[in-house]
């Protein structure tokens, strides 16, 4: 009975703040309520018994995304104004689209067949992560570094300032 | 009257399940209390920590500290209180009413968040989760949160540029904190805290991984707002940076994290490498491991406050400079080093001392080259030099 | 396991009413006479001028986006770490290649310059 109360709640919040990112006029409290589902969904996570996701969750969206987003909301001056317009003349539509896609995502969600583990959860679940990561999945563990190294590549490249761009050419 | 705390907590257990609760409401009602208990020590600690810096910094300065309230000046903490308590709240106009108020309460609650996993003994746990090393850093990202909602509901532009550079240089020194708190992880082969220091029992971290430690505690500094890192309360530049329009106990609140941060900081450095709770008789008497954990923590506190007493600001750009071009790769190459040892030397099973002695010597190796790395590929730097030392007369004497 | 879980939401809860507490009770005791000139943005004693919301450097954003990348090789570090002890010595060679891919990031980076506060 308590386990369902807590994720109702833990889902009431996630959600409230979920929408609360959506329709807010002001851009920059819509990343704080951004942030508020993250800590929902990580509550989830805990639920689910699986802490070192959980914690992933809260470090790399909280810890570095979230912030990387306020950062370019910050930079951004032009967003800060609070009177940017909420709905277009074509929301009628897009909320039907929305409305059909919620009814179709919910009844595949709902009548799929899941695979279910009997099994309880391991008594050292990290241990156990570390060694597949190192010997089964060894190739996209490598392959997650290069791609790290891409996004690297790519944001120098796109971060520069133009007159970096000269300087280092010469 | 060895294990005085478990003694305590079955006594009161007994009791409530006296009182007709259920198993499940007796185990609620002891861990609120007992977390009602760590929150309410930890600001009685930061009490008595302000004093201690203030007669600390008077010392080091050649004059007393605070002396007249009271014998030694003792209650001088708590006139402050006092006086905090009953400050107006003056919030500026155009502040984010609802952001501005939550900022200081979420910059405290994530670092007394952190004292929800330390093990104060050996059966004196918090929550032994099997992720508390990343737990602990992912709590940090609430106080990094803090400070850049509290730069920017303030509406002024020096809170927003002193939060978004201290947010810039605690995101940076966020990854050698990280990656030098995965040497500890590293040779202990977990993540509990608990293990942590159940590893370090005849050894402590510190010798097996000095240079761990080291960078640990420069990268930790920076996080704390600490000197030399403490551009964020520059007065002369940045009034007093992000907290600049908070008065009363919102900015007191801003000041007890802080405090509680160097401290927990001193717990952190304690546990990964200083041995937790270890000491004589620790394990038999679990009260003494509590007074050890305390005295070490107290001990790396001075230290911290030492070393901020005796050195001055860098700027940012040196600051930045030292974190992206010396300290991560340090910390880099230290972990793979450390890695590379500790599974040859496993293999080969040596014995504990010669284990040790070897990777104490592998640190101190790899610390020597980069210093030495690093005092070559920097600038010298030109330096102006007088034939004389120019020496400032009264006008009308004659000069020297 | 689940038990720890539950504590730390409790201390969550803890840490976050006490300071509520602690902030809330001035606000009933202390006075509140506020006037025009007390609730004036600062400015070292000056008027402020211009606006509050100031154009910040794109600096910051490539020292975020750095951070990020370099937050989530951590991330893949732990579980190698806490598992070397039960993996030949190749898994840590496999760590190693994975530190080094990014370390050559981070000497690209310090080469071109983007890791300087101009």
């Amino acid at each position: 009975m308590v386990p369902v109360l807590v994720f109702a709640a833990v889902s009431l919040v996630t959600l409230g703040a979920a929408i609360a990112v959506v329709t807010n006029k002001n851009i920059l409290h819509s990343a704080y309520f951004l942030v508020l589902a993250f800590v929902g969904v990580a509550a989830v996570y805990v639920m689910l018994e699986a802490p070192f996701i959980a914690v992933i969750q809260v470090l790399i969206y909280i810890g570095a995304i979230a912030i990387l987003v306020i950062f370019a909301i910050m930079l951004t001056r032009r967003l800060m104004s609070n009177d940017m317009e909420q709905r277009n003349k074509q929301w009628i539509w897009s909320a039907l689209g929305s409305v059909i896609l919620f009814g179709v995502l919910g009844w595949l969600v709902y009548s799929a067949n899941w695979p279910v583990v009997e099994a309880a959860v391991p008594k050292d679940p990290i241990t156990l992560m570390g060694q597949e990561l190192l010997t089964t999945y060894v190739v996209p563990f490598e392959i997650a570094s290069v791609l790290l190294l891409a996004a690297l590549v790519g944001s120098i490249l796109i971060g520069r300032e133009k007159d970096q761009e000269s300087r280092s050419a010469e | 009257m060895a294990d005085l705390i478990n003694l305590i907590e079955n006594w009161l257990e007994t009791l409530i399940l006296g009182w007709g609760a259920s198993e499940e409401l007796t185990l609620f009602i002891l861990q609120a209390l007992g977390s009602v208990l760590v929150v309410i020590i930890c600001f009685v600690i930061v009490i008595a920590l302000i004093w201690v810096e203030r007669k600390l910094a008077g010392r080091i300065q050649d004059r007393f500290g605070p002396n007249r309230a009271g014998p030694f000046g003792i209650f001088q903490s708590f006139a402050d209180i006092i006086k905090i308590f009953t400050k107006e709240y003056v919030t500026p106009e155009g502040a984010e009413k609802g952001f501005y108020n939550v900022a200081p309460v979420l910059a405290i609650a994530s670092v007394l968040a952190i004292w929800a996993v330390f093990p104060f003994a050996v059966n004196v746990l918090g929550a032994d989760i099997n992720v508390g090393v990343l737990y602990i850093v992912a709590v940090s990202a609430f106080g990094i949160l803090a400070i850049l909602m509290a730069g920017w509901s303030s509406n002024n532009k020096y809170s927003l540029l002193g939060a978004s550079r201290s947010v810039a240089m605690l995101i940076s020194y966020e990854i050698p904190m990280v990656v030098s708190m995965l040497v500890p992880v590293l040779l202990s082969h977990s993540m509990k805290l608990s293990d942590i220091i159940a590893a370090q029992q005849p050894w402590w971290f510190l010798i097996v991984a000095p240079l761990a430690a080291l960078v640990f505690l420069i990268s930790s500094m920076a996080e704390i707002g600490k000197a030399p890192f403490d551009l964020l309360e520059a007065e002369s530049e940045l009034v007093a940076g992000y907290h600049t329009e908070y008065s009363g106990m919102k900015f007191g609140m801003f000041y007890v994290a802080e405090f509680l941060h160097q401290y927990t900081v001193g717990a952190l450095i304690t546990i990964f490498f200083l041995g937790g709770w270890g000491g004589p008789l620790a394990i038999q008497w679990p009260i003494l491991g509590f007074i050890y954990f305390h005295i070490k923590t107290f001990v790396v506190y001075l230290v911290i406050s030492w070393i901020r007493l005796s050195l001055p600001r860098i700027r940012i750009d040196e600051m930045l400079n030292l974190n992206w071009k010396f300290l991560i790769p340090v910390s880099f190459i230290n972990l793979v080093v450390v890695a590379i040892a500790d599974r040859v030397m496993i293999d080969l099973n040596l014995a504990r001392w010669i284990y040790v002695g070897i990777m104490f010597g592998l640190n101190i190796f790899i610390l020597l080259v980069s210093l030495f790395l690093a005092g070559k590929t920097s600038p010298e730097v030109e330096r102006e030099t007088f034939p004389t030392r120019p020496v400032a007369v009264p006008p009308g004497t004659k000069s020297r | 396991m689940l038990s720890y879980w539950v504590y730390i939401a409790i201390f969550l809860v803890v840490a976050v009413a006490v300071p509520i507490v602690a902030v809330g009770l001035p606000a009933l005791i202390s006075p509140k006479k506020s006037n025009k000139r007390k609730e004036e943005v600062y400015e070292c004693g000056i008027e402020t001028t211009g606006n509050t919301r100031v154009q910040l450097k794109s600096q910051y954003y490539i020292y975020a986006l750095i951070f990020l990348v370099f937050d989530i090789e951590t991330i893949f570090l732990f579980p190698w770490a806490v598992s070397l002890g039960k993996l030949p010595l190749f898994a840590v060679i496999e760590g190693v290649i994975f530190i080094a891919i990014l370390f050559a990031g981070l000497i690209y980076a310090m080469r071109k310059g983007v890791l300087a506060w101009s």
